[in-house]
């Protein structure tokens, strides 16, 4: 029994490489801070194979057209100082290895922060730019550029030092239980991956693929927009994208995926 | 026999006594008092069951008795065959709060209204609010309706 390309199966077995050279690790040992699994896996892993193949060539995948488009906008001055990323930053490839240590810890302003937060930093204090809606279009493009940059390399969020605490946080977070439902993030994501909750296969909840492209609603989608939806679907209050509870969440979430690929812009159901 | 007849009495007694989610009785995790007094209908409880508006089982639990219904989840047990395992009392102390059985367990408690951490109004993702009475997952009939029907599960049909 020949599988063709197109077989609309779920593969936990396939291996990701994409443009036929950037190899993807999707599957790997858990970081020691996970005391409660052992092997961690990408969500690329749980979707059909249809789903899991447009994302093997970036011709397929339909992020890269806001990946051109915020090419373009990286070289592009704006704001009071008329200054572009590309007159402090060089190429978007210059910043490879930056996407993988975010959510990180910055000194001078004594925060976690994550990487639209830094972006809009840039735009607002350098760049005098209104800063960009969190999770909305233009941040999300921008986010996916710089990450398309570091796709291969693996994921590696500091968890000690002056962020521990928004990492502990971050992690109180992903074990409270919320909302009617009473459901925390590990009660589907830790306790449940690899099963069907009604038609949707749980994945482990990794955001290693971010921003991704989801097939669903046909556009880029943030990490705290998703958690925001999964948080709702508990029958929960949830946190607004951008708040320092989503930072924490997004930091501590990140960490469970140290050692997996940077693999956005994902594509997913 | 007996059980029978003392179902219909405690039935007589508490007419149109429902019992509010507050007030629930349990025996270990178990409800012996039906929460209305009125015995369930195993058609409503299948559909509660099944919609996902409803009771959603469906989301996490098969069973071949529905199995015309799409989309089974795998995060609990499949109920085949539960109306022999558990009593009637059981079920209802399933249905009411699960947790009184399985600790942690990740099964919501259909019939409460106290104790949530950041209640929503439904699924609006908004606090639920403060002076809005809140309402059980699953109505005290429909509890009933669900047990009726979950007794129906059974091996040998
Ligand atoms: C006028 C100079 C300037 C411009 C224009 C500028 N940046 Fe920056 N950017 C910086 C400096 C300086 C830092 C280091 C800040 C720090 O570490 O506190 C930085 C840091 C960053 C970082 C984090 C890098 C890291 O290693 O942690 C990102 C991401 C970033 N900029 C993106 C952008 C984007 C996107 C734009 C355009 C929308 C932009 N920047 C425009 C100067 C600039
Ligand atoms: C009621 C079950 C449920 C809960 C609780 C839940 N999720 Fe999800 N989540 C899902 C489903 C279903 C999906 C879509 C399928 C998948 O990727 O797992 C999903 C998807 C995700 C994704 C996208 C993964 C990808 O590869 O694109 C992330 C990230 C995520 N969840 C994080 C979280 C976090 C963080 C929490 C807690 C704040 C949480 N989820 C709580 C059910 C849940
Ligand atoms: C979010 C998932 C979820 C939903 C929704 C859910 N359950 Fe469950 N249920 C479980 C899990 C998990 C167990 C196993 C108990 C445990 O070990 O945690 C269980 C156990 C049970 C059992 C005992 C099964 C046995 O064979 O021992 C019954 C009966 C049951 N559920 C009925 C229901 C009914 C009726 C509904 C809807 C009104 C429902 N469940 C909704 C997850 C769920």
């Amino acid at each position: 029994l020949a599988f063709g390309a197109g077989a609309a199966l779920a593969d936990e077995d396939a291996e990701l490489v994409i443009n036929g050279e950037i190899e993807i690790v999707t599957k790997t040992d858990a970081p020691a801070h996970m005391d409660g699994m052992s092997t961690i896996m990408s969500g690329w892993r749980f979707r059909d194979s249809t789903t899991q193949m447009m994302e093997m060539d970036d011709f397929d995948n339909p992020a890269m057209l806001a990946v051109e488009d915020a090419r373009e906008k990286w070289s592009t001055p704006v704001g009071s100082e008329d200054k572009s990323c590309a007159d402090c930053h060089g190429e978007p490839e210059d910043m490879a290895g930056v996407k993988p240590v975010y959510p990180k810890w910055n000194e001078d302003a004594g925060e976690v922060r994550t990487m639209q937060m830094q972006m809009n930093d840039c735009r607002e204090n350098r760049m005098g730019a209104e800063p960009w809606k969190y999770d909305a279009a233009d941040a999300l493009a921008m986010e996916a550029l710089l990450s398309s940059v570091s796709r291969g390399m693996p994921v590696d969020v500091a968890i000690d030092g002056p962020g521990q605490s928004t990492w502990e946080q971050g992690k109180e977070l992903y074990y409270a239980r919320t909302g009617q439902l009473d459901l925390s993030c590990a009660s589907c994501h830790e306790e449940n991956y690899g099963n069907m909750i009604r038609a949707d296969h749980l994945s482990q909840g990794q955001i290693n693929g971010f921003p991704t492209y989801r097939l669903k609603n046909t556009k880029l989608n943030g990490v705290h927009s998703r958690f925001k939806g999964c948080v709702r679907d508990t029958r929960a209050e949830t946190y607004s994208p951008g708040s320092p509870e989503f930072v924490a969440l997004e930091m501590y979430v990140a960490s469970r995926g140290n050692g997996l690929s940077v693999e956005g812009p994902a594509v997913r159901n | 026999m007996i059980a029978l007849a003392t179902a219909c009495l405690t039935g007589s007694v508490a007419m149109a006594e429902v019992v509010p989610p507050s007030e629930v009785t349990f025996d270990g995790y178990a409800v012996e008092q039906s929460l209305t007094g009125t015995p369930g209908n195993p058609e409503e409880g299948r559909k509660v069951m099944t919609t996902k508006s409803m009771g959603n089982c469906v989301s996490c639990h098969a069973a071949e008795d529905y199995a015309d219904v799409p989309f089974h989840g795998e995060v609990g047990p499949p109920l085949d065959g539960v109306g022999e395992r558990w009593s009637e009392a059981e079920l209802r102390g399933l249905v009411v709060n699960a947790k009184m059985a399985f600790e942690g367990t990740v099964m919501p408690a259909f019939y409460k209204t106290e104790g949530f951490n950041r209640l929503g109004d439904g699924f609006t993702g908004k606090a639920h609010p403060e002076d809005k009475p809140v309402e059980p997952l699953l109505t005290a009939q429909e509890v009933e309706d669900v047990v009726a029907y979950l007794k129906t599960l059974t091996y040998d049909e």
